[in-house]
């Protein structure tokens, strides 16, 4: 059987123009998907069953659902503490019941974006956010910025589909149409492929970018001889070339996120693009990483009011990044059970973090062994969201998309395990009250 | 289900012309009938104040802008927050409220319908998996078509059935209730950081004008014969001087013939479009030659955009204005442009009743209500929450029935407001039964969904039902309106399709609401050449493939579709 318009389910370019053959209900092709995609949707080893250990040295041993559901509701239930992580590599439906969830036991919910796109959010709440759709950049798009980002790896197909080498109504040349400058602090693959690469001094960013807004505000002459690495001259002539695009694009990630001056290096370079549309028209987008982590923090700010690291423990939402990302509450050791779920903490917190966790009972829902199942004391296997079970994505763009299902499994969704554990939790809370 | 009789209601209902008088209501399986069994439950209302459940012809409620706007604002989500209950979700949020705090505040103040007024199709997905979350009330979204390529496209080609065929295709895609026009022709053009002056202005590219625009749309909109008319967001609103604008596009659609008992034309929140002078300098209020046309004509309608003093979340599909707000006020920017179809913006703001601007902006919303004779062609809103927060819907209706309350807000005003406009002379003061035309009975009108058995307790109608814990024959609404204003803040009861959701003020169920849109059929050789050229845009333009475009039917979970079609 052939589907087609299908939507890869792993970066956030959510390419939907993908055509996949299945026979016996085993993806046996994929056509268009780039090779981190194609290798996602062909699948690789599996958790098979539910394990557990009640000693994170000992071995795991398989369990029922039904037994790891309900250990894992106890845990929760009993926590004073307890942390809800991941969500950025599952769908909309299953983030709502976290949501549920994390009112339910009075803990933290947090995702992926903690260690990711978590300054780009204060940076929003400073300055906001002037952007649009990838199509909008697609069509119109003269100037091209990527700063601090490598799609060439990360999103392999953003430039061939969005940003660089696509045709559009207002760029009939694709990649001619098109200048394109990288800024990072070493010379990537993407910038190989740029038409300029501008080399910035680690930790400079922030300066580099006040630099540019002199030059677009005409008080070039405020100017040092070089800034963060970068000769004025250069300086100028950037500046000069961003106020002079039609329709001028900056693209960033974690090189400017998670580098000196983190939200800071946002909020500024939200500001030059707010004063460059005083010339042309220009937008700047978050290269986001997992296919739906743009969409944990579309649920959880309807819900919630706000779109991450959101602390029930007071009965109402209550955010405050520096007190309430997961993180902090790990290295302040106040975590005292924690859940992780279509996210891996274990290979992505710093050493401090993972030394808490490993002092606390986790439990890890997800699909696939990675370095969090190492810390787990309970797993639970579930679907492959997108190849396995249909449910909602949002692009790096907000763009909203619905996910299909290519083949069927015996393994519940991540919401049926959610519902199951919300059940649980409310037995054991409504019999201690 | 369950039979209600709720006795000695002083009923104002004006879609069947009842005014005050003393009755009983029957209800049986959600439906108002003429009576009712010895068994079932009984409200006494004791004479207190009862009218159809409220309905919002025009708010922001749902989708991205919004969010965008919660995002944004966490100081915001930081305001009014209320844990949960038995019944309730966590609410947070005063001018960007979480989706279970919107649905319980409209329910409280005995609202039960609300529209959200700027769905752009890509991002219509969106939209609903937030609508389906808001608790309680029926809803329904307007479709952006004034910057679509589609129907430039059309236009420009003279080609009515082809652009009738998208709009029909447009409303099925992104399920939505009716076309929304925003500052037509301007979302293309800030595509590239540029606007639209004026009716007759090109917008760049696309040769056509926005004078086309809107004609052709309100053509379209009466040839698929839909509920509601063409929703008309105008040109150049927020720019001194832009009531020029206003009059030259309600000329527009004067000679549209409308298919139904409603008007052709609705234009949205008119505070923002009755300005008057060359600068913020010499700003002053043109409410005055805008309520004198709407006396003389009755093709049209609008609502007031009235401001509230105090915060605010602006946020509309007029992307460029957006931008002018923020560097104006030097406040926080998102800017959202979608792509083939319109843009939009956001930006927080504060309104100060020392600033004589937003005095001016004050006076001008309550001035378009009582300066315009006919109270159905004034619909109450404040644009939530552009001109404030919904909430604030209560005091709003007591400036309209209270001079006094208007002299109260009035003392706090900068003096210059009051050279620059006639507020501080009308002595107007409506009643109980105009009330209950400007918050309900005229938004179902306009908006189409009176046969739908909204916005009045006719039988058959839905058993949608407000109690206020007021007697109108023994309260002078004109001078006792703190107790007033109480009194619509918290219904004693909202009833919703027959089941008491709020009891003295308090949320105590909280059903799921049902989403109304417009399935309409259009001529087939138009439809033929629309999906010709949607399909070549679609391969060449758009980023998403038509096959994931449209919303599924997974995202409308308590769907009502209007059947109609091309005549
Ligand atoms: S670019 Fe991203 S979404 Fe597209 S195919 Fe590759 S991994 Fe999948």
């Amino acid at each position: 059987m052939i589907i087609k318009d299908v939507l890869c389910p792993f970066c956030g370019c959510l390419c939907d123009d993908l055509t996949v053959e299945v026979e016996n209900n085993k993806v046996v092709d994929v056509k268009h998907a780039c090779k981190i995609g194609t290798s996602k949707i062909m699948g690789h080893d599996r958790i098979k069953a539910p394990m557990m250990r009640d000693d994170k040295n000992g071995e795991f041993r398989e369990v029922s659902y039904d037994e790891a559901i309900n250990e894992s509701a106890k845990i929760l239930a009993n926590s004073k503490r307890p942390l809800l992580y991941g969500w950025a590599s599952g769908v909309c439906e299953m983030m709502k019941k976290g949501v549920l969830l994390n009112e339910e036991v009075g803990g933290i919910i947090d995702n992926t974006a903690s260690v990711c796109h978590g300054p780009s959010a204060l940076g929003v709440h400073e300055k906001g956010l002037p952007t649009g759709t990838l199509g909008q950049f697609a069509n119109r798009t003269d100037l091209v910025v990527f700063w601090g980002c490598n799609p060439v790896q990360a999103h392999p197909r953003h430039m061939s589909r969005y940003s660089v080498f696509n045709k559009g109504f207002f760029t009939t040349k694709g990649r001619k149409s098109r200048k394109v400058v990288v800024f990072d602090v070493r010379k990537t693959d993407t910038a190989e492929m740029a038409d300029e690469y501008v080399q910035v001094n680690p930790g400079e960013d922030y300066m580099v970018i006040s630099a540019l807004r002199a030059v677009v505000a005409d008080k070039a002459d405020v100017i040092p001889d070089s800034v963060g690495g970068v000769p004025k001259e250069k300086l100028v002539e950037l500046g000069e070339a961003m106020k002079g695009a039609k329709y001028g694009m900056v693209y960033f990630g974690m090189g400017l996120t998670q580098s000196r001056g983190k939200y800071k290096n946002i909020d500024n370079a939200v500001s030059l693009i707010t004063e460059l549309n005083a010339h042309g028209k220009h937008s700047i987008l978050p290269m986001r990483g997992h296919y739906n982590v743009t969409g944990f923090g579309q649920v959880c700010a309807w819900e919630t009011g706000f779109a991450n690291a959101v602390d029930m423990s007071r009965g109402i939402p209550y955010y405050n990044p520096g007190e309430t990302c997961s993180n902090d509450l790990l290295m302040r050791e106040e975590i005292d059970s924690a859940m992780i779920i279509a996210g891996d903490a274990g290979a992505h917190f710093p050493a401090q973090s993972i030394a808490r966790m490993s002092k606390v009972p986790v439990i890890q829902v997800d699909p696939f062994h990675n370095p969090t199942t190492e810390m787990a004391n309970i797993v639970i296997p579930t679907k492959v969201s997108g190849v396995e079970l249909e449910g909602t994505a949002y692009r790096m763009d907000s763009v909203s998309l619905r996910m299909r299902k290519l083949v069927d499994v015996d393994f519940p969704s991540d919401e049926e395990v959610l519902d199951k554990i919300i059940a649980k939790v409310r037995e054991i809370k409504g019999a201690s009250s | 289900m369950s039979e209600m009789l709720i006795k000695n209601a002083t009923v104002y209902d004006p879609i069947n012309n009842i005014n005050g008088d003393m009755m009983d209501i029957a209800v049986k399986d959600g439906k108002i009938v003429d009576s009712v069994g010895g068994s079932a439950q009984t409200i006494d209302a004791g004479g207190r104040l009862v009218y159809p459940g409220g309905v919002d012809a025009h708010t922001h409620i749902a989708g991205s802008k919004v969010n965008v706007g919660r995002i944004m604002r966490p100081d915001d989500s930081r305001l009014n927050n209320k844990p949960r209950t038995k019944v309730t979700r966590p609410r947070t949020g005063y001018t960007v409220p979480n989706v279970y705090s919107m649905g319980y505040g409209y329910a409280e103040m005995g609202y039960t319908t609300a529209f959200e007024a700027a769905v752009p199709i890509l991002k219509a997905r969106h939209t609903h998996e937030e609508l389906e979350e808001i608790p309680i009330i029926d809803k329904a979204g307007l479709t952006l078509f004034g910057s679509n390529w589609m129907v430039m496209d059309a236009i420009r080609e003279d080609d009515l059935d082809r652009l009738a065929a998208y709009v029909a295709w447009g409303l099925l895609a992104s399920r939505g209730w009716g076309i929304k026009i925003v500052n037509p022709g301007g979302g293309e053009a800030w595509g590239f950081g540029k606007n639209v002056s004026g009716l007759d202005d090109p917008v760049p590219n696309f040769e056509v004008t926005p004078r086309q625009i809107v004609k052709q749309l309100a053509e379209a909109n009466e040839k698929l014969n839909l509920p509601h008319s063409i929703h008309l967001h105008c040109n150049n609103l927020g720019k001194p001087g832009n009531y020029e604008t206003t009059l030259a596009t309600f000329d527009v659609c004067k000679d549209i013939k409308s298919k139904r008992d409603r008007q052709s034309l609705h234009v949205t929140h008119v505070q923002f479009n009755a300005w008057g002078g060359n600068h913020w300098g010499d700003f002053e209020s043109k409410s005055e030659p805008i309520a004198d046309y709407l006396n003389k004509n009755d093709f049209l309608t609008i609502d007031m955009g009235q401001l509230v003093f105090g915060s605010a979340t602006t946020m509309t599909a007029d992307g460029p204005v957006q931008y002018a707000n923020a560097r104006l006020l030097k406040a926080r920017w998102s800017n959202g442009d979608v792509e083939l179809e319109d843009s939009s913006g956001v930006t927080p703001l504060e309104y100060h009743p020392q600033s004589y601007i937003h005095g001016i902006m004050w006076a001008i919303g309550l001035e378009l209500a009582l300066l315009t004779k006919d109270p159905w062609q004034v619909l109450m809103t404040t644009d939530h929450p552009n001109g404030g927060p919904y909430v604030n819907y209560p005091m709003v209706m007591t400036m309209l029935m209270s001079q006094k309350r208007r002299e109260k807000e009035m003392a706090k005003i900068a003096e210059l407001t009051f050279e620059r406009t006639s507020i501080a002379g009308i002595d107007r003061e409506l009643d109980w039964y105009d009330i209950a035309i400007k918050t309900r009975a005229a938004h179902a009108k306009v908006q189409g969904i009176i046969e739908l058995g909204k916005g009045h307790l006719g039988v058959g109608a839905d058993a949608d039902i407000a109690i206020y814990d007021i007697k109108p024959d023994e309260t002078d609404a004109t001078m006792e309106f703190d107790k007033v204003e109480a009194a619509f803040r918290h219904a004693a009861y909202t009833i919703k399709g027959g089941e008491i959701v709020v009891k003295d003020g308090e949320i105590t169920a909280v059903p799921k609401g049902r989403t109304y849109w417009v399935k309409a059929t259009a001529p087939a050789d138009g439809h033929e050449r629309m999906m010709e050229d949607l399909k070549m845009k679609f391969k060449k333009y758009y980023s998403v493939n038509m096959a994931n475009y449209m919303v599924q039917d997974e995202y409308v979970e308590h769907p009502v579709v209007f059947e109609t079609g091309y005549q």
